[in-house]
C-alpha cells in the first residue's frame, strides 16, 4: 500500500482529525517524564520516551474490570449483564513489542471460551504502530522474531527527520488513512526503506541482540526441576511489578465487591504468580514458597505457554521488567542462566 | 573499593569468623546488580560488585539469612545501618548471626536515573571519583555522580553508620540536607490541592507492592492486604480512593519505625513519591517529640510505637478503656 506523511510539528492535526470520530489514546509525559497512554485532547503531545510504564494491554484486558452485578431481594437474586460493546478507538504509538503482546493476548482471551469483552476491545481498536528509532540496551524483541523497524499492527508509522511517515497494512489501517488523508501528503517509499535499514542496524549492535531463545517444550520437566531456580528466585521479593508492567502476563483473579444493600459487584483484577495468594483454594496454595511461585512465571512465558501455542514465547522483549525489578532479576538472567543447563 | 570488599570479604570467609557473604552481583549492564548471598571465594571473585549502582538496602534481607547456619557477613551502607538497627529492635534479626561492614557511601545512582537523564542505549559506565564515562550505542556521555544522584541520596539525612563491626573507608556525618523541603511545599498547600496532589499520584499506583515488598520496616509475616480475612483484602483496588488507603495505610503502620532509607521511592515502577508520607511523619515526631531517627540506636523508645505504664504515658485514657 502506499505511504503518507505530515510534518511531525502538525501530528496535533492527525490528532484533531481522528479524535472527531472516535477516541484516541497515546503516550503522553508526566511531570516525571515517564510516558503512559493517554486520551489525546487538544495540547497533548506524544511522548518521545522509547516506551510506557505500563504496557498497552491495559486496553484490551484492564486492571479492574466488571463482569456482572447481583442484587437480591429476599429470596430473588437478580443477575444484571453490565458487558457493553466497545466503541471505535485508535491506540497511538505503540512499539513493536506491545503489538506482538495482543497476539500473544489472542492465544488466550479469544480461543475457546471466547472472552467477549476482550474480543468487543480487538475489534473495535485501530492500532497505528511506531517503529524504534532509539532502542535501549534493555531491548531484546528481536529474541522473539520481532521486528522494532517494521511494527506491525494496522498502521506502521515511522519518525524520519521532522516528517511522519504511515503505512496502511490492513483494511483498517486503510480507513483510518481515509480518515486524515486532509491532513496528509503521499510519502516516499524510499525514505521508509532507508529508515528501516538504519533501525535495523542499531537493533544488530544491541547488547542483548545475540539472545536465542532456547526450545524446551520437550523438556518441561528437567527445565522445572533445574537447581539453578534456588539461586535465581533467592533474592526475589515477591512483589508484582514485573508481572504488571509486563504487556503479555494475562492472570486475573476474579473478586465480588459488597457494595451494600444487597447489591454485589463481580469484578476482576489483574494477579500475580509471585503473590503468596496466588491460585489460593481451600486446600491452600499450590505453591508454598517464592521459588515455585518465581519459577511459575518464567516457566509459563518460556515453556508452558509455548507447549500450547506452537512454539511461540509469551515474552515479546520489552525490557519492562529489566527497568522495573527492585532487585534488578528479570527474564533475560533467567534465560541466560538455564542456558548454562541445556 | 570493590576489590577491597573482596579481599576482606575473602579473609573473613577464610578464617571462618563468617562462612556466607550478603553483597551485590554483577547483571548483564553495568547498573542491573541483584542482592545475593555469595557461599565461596571463587564465588566473590567472580561476580561479587560494588559501585555507584550498588543501591538495594541488604539489611531486611538478614531476617532470613540471620535465621540460618553461622555467620553471615553483610556490607551495609550508612542508611542501610539505620534499617539494621531499627530491625534489631524489632527483634527481627539474631544480631550474633551477623558480622557487618560498613562501608563508606557518596551517593548512589541507578539505571533509571541515567534514562531521566536521556541517557539510552547504555553499555557501560567509568567511575572516576565523581564523574561517570556513560558508554552508549549513541555515543558517550560524561556526567558527574551529583548530576544523576538518586533523589533519596541528594537528600540523605546521614552518611554516618550507626552500626558495624568494622568499617571500610571514611565514617561520614548527619547531614543537613534539606530532607524536608519537599514536605514543607506540601504543607503550604491547601486542603483541597494537596488533596489532588496526592490524587494524582496515587492514581498512577497499579498496586505491585514493591514498596511493601522492599521496605525494611514492612515486616509483617501476612499483610493486611493480603489476608482474605481482614476485611481490608486486595489485590487491586476497585477505585483511586483505594489506592490512597493502602499506601497511607502503610505510612501509619511504618510511622516511628521507618528510618528514611528511601527504598519505596527508589523501587515504585511509576516514581510516586511515597517517601513525603513517611517524611511528613517523620518531620511532624521531630516538632512534637523532638529530634528523633527511628534505627539511630538499637532498642530506643520510639514517641509512638513504645508504650510504658509508669514512665512518658499519659494513661488515664488506658484506664479509662480507650478514647471515647
Amino acid at each position: 500500500m502506499a505511504v503518507f506523511k505530515i510534518p511531525y510539528a502538525d501530528l496535533g492535526k492527525l490528532f484533531a482529525a481522528v479524535s472527531a470520530s472516535e477516541k484516541l489514546y497515546l503516550p503522553v509525559d508526566n511531570k516525571l517524564g515517564q510516558a503512559n497512554f493517554e486520551e489525546w485532547e487538544e495540547g497533548k503531545e506524544m511522548s518521545k520516551q522509547l516506551n510506557t510504564v505500563r504496557s498497552a494491554k491495559d486496553f484490551f484486558f484492564p486492571q479492574i474490570q466488571p463482569l456482572v452485578k447481583f442484587r437480591r431481594e429476599d429470596k430473588k437474586v437478580d443477575i444484571i449483564d453490565i458487558r457493553e460493546e466497545s466503541e471505535d478507538f485508535v491506540i497511538f504509538g505503540a512499539k513493536a513489542c506491545d503489538v506482538r503482546s495482543f497476539d500473544v493476548l489472542d492465544n488466550v482471551f479469544l480461543a475457546e471460551p471466547v472472552d467477549t469483552q476482550y474480543k468487543t476491545r480487538r475489534e473495535h481498536a485501530t492500532i497505528v504502530s511506531l517503529a524504534c528509532n532509539r532502542p535501549a540496551e534493555t531491548c531484546f524483541c528481536g529474541t522473539f522474531g520481532i521486528d522494532a523497524a517494521k511494527p506491525a499492527g494496522d498502521v506502521e508509522s515511522w519518525i524520519i527527520g521532522d516528517d511522519f511517515y504511515m503505512e496502511p497494512v490492513t483494511d483498517k489501517g486503510q480507513a483510518f488513512i481515509d480518515k486524515v488523508k486532509d491532513v496528509v501528503a503521499e510519502g516516499d517509499q524510499a525514505a521508509v526503506d532507508g529508515q528501516i535499514e538504519k533501525i535495523r542496524t542499531i537493533m544488530g549492535k544491541l547488547p542483548l541482540a545475540d539472545l536465542k531463545p532456547v526450545d524446551n517444550r520437550e523438556k518441561e520437566l528437567e527445565v522445572f526441576n533445574s537447581p539453578k531456580w534456588d539461586e535465581l528466585s533467592s533474592h526475589c521479593l515477591g512483589c508484582g511489578a514485573c508481572t504488571f508492567v509486563c504487556p503479555t502476563c494475562q492472570c486475573f483473579d476474579i473478586e465480588d465487591f459488597n457494595a451494600g444493600y444487597g447489591n454485589v459487584e463481580r469484578f476482576r483484577c489483574w494477579d500475580s504468580c509471585m503473590y503468596n495468594e496466588f491460585t489460593l483454594m481451600a486446600a491452600g496454595t499450590p505453591r508454598k514458597t517464592q521459588k515455585e511461585r518465581f519459577r511459575q512465571r518464567f516457566m509459563h512465558k518460556l515453556v508452558y505457554y509455548p507447549i500450547k501455542n506452537d512454539g511461540m514465547y509469551s515474552c515479546v522483549g520489552c525490557g519492562r521488567c529489566l527497568r522495573k525489578c527492585p532487585i534488578q532479576m528479570n527474564i533475560v538472567k533467567v534465560m541466560k542462566t538455564l542456558e548454562e543447563d541445556a | 573499593m570493590q576489590a577491597e570488599l573482596i579481599k576482606r570479604a575473602t579473609e573473613l570467609m577464610e578464617d571462618g569468623t563468617v562462612n556466607r557473604v550478603l553483597g551485590w552481583q554483577k547483571g548483564q549492564f553495568v547498573y542491573d546488580i541483584t542482592p545475593a548471598v555469595f557461599t565461596s571465594v571463587e564465588d566473590l571473585k567472580e561476580n561479587f560488585v560494588y559501585n555507584a549502582f550498588c543501591g538495594d538496602n541488604l539489611s531486611k534481607y538478614l531476617r532470613a539469612e540471620s535465621e540460618k547456619e553461622g555467620k553471615v557477613l553483610v556490607f551495609l551502607k550508612p542508611c542501610d545501618t539505620y534499617s539494621f538497627n531499627q530491625l534489631l529492635t524489632e527483634y527481627k534479626i539474631h544480631r550474633e548471626n551477623v558480622y557487618v561492614i560498613g562501608i563508606e557511601c557518596n551517593g548512589k545512582t541507578s539505571g533509571e536515573d541515567l534514562k531521566k537523564k536521556g541517557i539510552e542505549g547504555i553499555l557501560d559506565v567509568e567511575e572516576n571519583g565523581d564523574e561517570l564515562t556513560v558508554r552508549t550505542i549513541y555515543g558517550d556521555e560524561k556526567v558527574s555522580l551529583k548530576d544523576v544522584e538518586s533523589y533519596r541520596c541528594a537528600t540523605c539525612k546521614s552518611r554516618k553508620h550507626v552500626a558495624y563491626d568494622e568499617l571500610i573507608g571514611e565514617d561520614g556525618d548527619i547531614l543537613d540536607s534539606h530532607r524536608f523541603d519537599q514536605v514543607e511545599e506540601i504543607e503550604k498547600m491547601s486542603a483541597e490541592e494537596r488533596f489532588n496532589f496526592w490524587r494524582g499520584e496515587f492514581s498512577r499506583c497499579i498496586r505491585c507492592n514493591a514498596c511493601r515488598n522492599v521496605c525494611p520496616a514492612c515486616t509483617c509475616e501476612k499483610c493486611v492486604f493480603d489476608n482474605y480475612d481482614s476485611g481490608l483484602y486486595n489485590k487491586a483496588a476497585e477505585n483511586t480512593f483505594e489506592e490512597q488507603c493502602f499506601h497511607i495505610i502503610r505510612a501509619y503502620h511504618v510511622a516511628g519505625r521507618c528510618t528514611d532509607c528511601g527504598e519505596c521511592s527508589r523501587v515504585c515502577p511509576e516514581h510516586i513519591p511515597l517517601h513525603l508520607l513517611n517524611r511528613k511523619f517523620i518531620k511532624d515526631y521531630d516538632a512534637l517529640y523532638g529530634d528523633f531517627m527511628a534505627g539511630a540506636e538499637v532498642g530506643q523508645m520510639s514517641p509512638v510505637v513504645d508504650f510504658t505504664m509508669d514512665n512518658d504515658a499519659e494513661p488515664s485514657v488506658v484506664q479509662k478503656g480507650g478514647a471515647e
